[in-house]
């Protein structure tokens, strides 16, 4: 009997073995070698020999100061109005080369606001990833709920029975065979400033009143541009999974709750809802998980622009460590990305656990 | 209150017809069983009462409104379904509240009714569970605590004991029997088997293939089914059945025989069989008995099974024709596999069908 076991379990290993030793090369190698990196200065190409710099790269990407500083005044103490504003004395001559100010050496500026007489600066040792931090956070935060939402109405809409219901759901579905880049290219056309589907389509129907938009050149509506089209690209995907969680909802339910008198949203409230948690589950986590990736989209788009008003996390590891080939900083960025999805992910299950 | 009563009551998918004009009436208060094999169309009448399945043609009356196009809400009926259905994310308290929910009932409203539903099918003690807690009887029982909170006017039950095993299924169908005593509200059961039907119901409609067989209380259909289907599906064993020929009619009653039979005298109690028609006779296995010893009785058999349950021993025996028949004896009795026996009947007790 055991010398069976074994021989079938060796059988066993060597047909796992291609995809084992695939999965430990480009998954789990490249995973430790990130975190490793991340603790480095190790260029992509570079005659330098590697050093351990410890916390180095996290302190340059997320290094951050508040710093609040008073108006100018004059000998008698007066504050110095400059065209009706007060005056203040100019941050780059705190932050460059100040020995008063050794902690803010190479900061710049992130964001400020006037606190009474005072102007307070939140400062980054790292602009740009503070940015693509809040951007990608955007991101998530709008197209996880919608995307889910908008997936699940789509669901609900092709989970009957009716001639021809197919068509429907090979047409929401897709987007998502179509590859992402694809895709991006063919938004690109529609979102263009000039003659653009979006803008003749808005022309139209406004006849004339709204005028052309550069959908992906103003800082103001590139990300929201890019979100939009991201839910439309995935939204068939998610839809297929809140389907398949739909079906398993046995249809005794529905008919004891119509003799029971339920209403549609009744229905939906106490039997569909519930019925459908465990795929609500799976459905936010990867959605969220997805989206914390974002990167072809931008890459295609709008590079990250304008004035840095698509940049990403993913967009920006990648950036640097090929673009910059600063490979330690890229790799410190993707550790970053990590412990945030793990720490979204935790805080997903813990929400949604089975309570007893 | 209410009275049920369907009109030509029609059912087709597409050009499939699968009731084909039913006509029943049930009358306030009454336990109406439907009771056919499967596939015999008892479930789509049931859920074309409740509301369940569209109604493709005739009229269906419940308490002298003509509900057809009555969504299930409006139509005053309460369903029990052979699956329980309940809800598994809910507590039972939830779950026989669900309707009261439903219907905004305030929350002194919902507990008080509950607890009296919980009284009735004595499960207080099981409130606070889920459904994933409890056993098959107990899922039932929430099912009918669903059921009866809403004080329906007619209670639908959909096979609510098929998925129970034996000794359950007999506590259950006591339990719903006193229930129907103490609601006195209009019942409509379905269900295959026929002990269900005969100790539940007021009334039986024997369904086959979406038409009724016969309709009448359980001993009118045991004592006089109207063709050989009734007979045969009412009574356990099932009755036996022996080709026969006519050999002549009068007076109620017409003289039969068969290569195993010497012609005898039965009543005819349906139809009307004719000199030199085939037909068939029926004989209850409990109405064969062993000829006294000496005696050459009416049929002679060879035992091929023997089943002793204590109180009764079942025999199954190959007439000389290889006709099998079986014979049910009121007393524990040992029989040898391989014994002829000669048999005795009554004929008054028997039933011809005429083909």
């Amino acid at each position: 009997m055991s010398s069976k076991f074994q021989r079938s379990n060796r059988a066993g290993w060597v047909m796992a073995g291609p995809a084992a030793v695939l999965i430990a090369g480009f998954v789990i190698l490249p995973f430790f070698f990130a975190i490793a990196l991340s603790f480095t200065n190790q260029r992509l190409i570079s005659p330098n020999p590697t050093e351990f710099v410890g916390l180095a790269n996290y302190r340059q990407l997320l290094g951050m100061a508040v710093l609040t500083v008073d108006p100018v005044t004059d000998d008698a103490g007066q504050v110095v109005m400059k065209d009706g504003a007060p005056e203040y004395p100019s941050l780059r001559s705190l932050t460059r080369n100040n020995p008063d100010y050794p902690h803010l050496q190479g900061m710049r500026e992130w964001s400020s606001f006037d606190w009474g007489q005072s102007r307070v600066y939140i400062l980054a040792r790292d602009v740009v990833f503070l940015t693509a931090i809040v951007n990608t956070f955007i991101f998530v935060i709008i197209v996880a709920p919608v995307q889910a939402g908008l997936a699940l109405g789509l669901a609900l809409l092709i989970n009957q029975r009716m001639r021809g219901i197919n068509i429907f759901r090979a047409f929401y579905f897709m987007p998502v065979v179509v590859s992402i880049v694809v895709v991006s290219l063919l938004w690109r056309f529609i979102y263009d400033g000039d003659s653009g589907l979006l803008n003749n389509l808005l022309g139209a129907i406004s006849f004339g009143a709204i005028p052309p938009v550069d959908w992906l050149g103003n800082p103001s509506t590139a990300l929201g541009a890019i979100i939009a089209m991201s839910i439309w690209q995935a939204v068939g995907f998610h839809m297929v999974i809140w389907l398949s969680g739909l079906q398993t909802i046995s249809p005794t339910l529905y008919e004891a709750g119509a003799i029971e008198g339920a209403s549609k949203w009744q229905t939906f409230r106490y039997i569909t809802w519930p019925g459908l948690r465990n795929t609500a589950v799976l459905v936010l986590i990867v959605i969220t998980m997805q989206a914390f990736a974002l990167f072809a989209q931008i890459d295609v788009m709008t590079n990250g622009g304008p004035l840095d008003s698509t940049q990403t996390i993913v967009f920006q590891a990648i950036e640097r460590g090929y673009g910059k080939q600063d490979i330690s900083g890229g790799s410190a960025i993707s550790v970053i990305l990590f412990v945030i999805v793990l720490s979204i992910s935790l805080i997903q299950r813990w929400l949604t656990r089975e309570r007893t | 209150m209410a009275a049920i009563t369907l009109t030509g009551l029609k059912k087709s998918y597409g050009q499939a017809h699968v009731i084909k004009g039913v006509d029943i009436s049930i009358a306030d208060g009454e336990f109406c069983v439907f009771v056919g094999p499967s596939g015999c169309r008892k479930s789509t009448l049931l859920r074309m009462i409740a509301g369940l399945e569209d109604i493709s043609g005739g009229t269906l009356d419940i308490g002298g409104r003509v509900v057809n196009d009555l969504p299930p809400k409006d139509r005053g009926v309460a369903m029990v379904f052979q699956s329980y259905a309940i809800f598994p994310h809910m507590t039972v308290r939830e779950n026989v509240a669900f309707g009261l929910t439903i219907a905004g009932d305030d929350k002194a409203t919902k507990d008080a009714k509950v607890a009296e539903a919980a009284r009735i099918l004595q499960m207080e003690h099981l409130l606070d569970r889920r459904p994933s807690q409890l056993s098959g009887g107990q899922r039932q029982r929430v099912a009918i605590g669903r059921a009866i909170v809403r004080k329906p006017e007619v209670f639908l039950f959909d096979e609510p004991l098929s998925n129970l095993d034996a000794a359950l299924r007999m506590d259950m169908r006591m339990e719903i029997g006193k229930l129907h005593k103490s609601l006195g509200a209009t019942m409509i059961y379905v269900t295959h088997d026929q002990v269900e039907a005969m100790t539940l119901a007021d009334k039986i409609v024997v369904l086959k293939d979406g038409l009724v067989q016969q309709i009448g209380s359980p001993m009118e259909l045991y004592h006089n089914p109207a063709n050989a289907f009734v007979a045969g599906f009412l009574g356990a064993p099932s009755m036996n059945f022996l080709e026969v020929e006519v050999l002549s009619v009068g007076n109620g009653a017409a003289v039969v025989r068969n290569g195993a039979l010497e012609a005898v005298t039965v009543p005819v109690r349906a139809g009307t069989p004719r000199p030199g028609q085939r037909a068939q006779l029926g004989i209850r296995p409990q109405y064969l008995a062993p000829a006294p010893a000496g005696e050459a009785g009416q049929l002679r058999g060879t035992v091929i099974l023997t089943e002793r349950l204590g109180s009764e021993t079942v025999l199954e025996l190959q007439l000389p024709d290889s006709t099998r028949l079986i014979a049910a004896l009121t007393r524990d009795a040992v029989f040898d596999l391989g014994t002829v026996v000669n048999l005795t009947f009554d004929p008054a007790m028997t039933h011809l069908f005429a083909e």
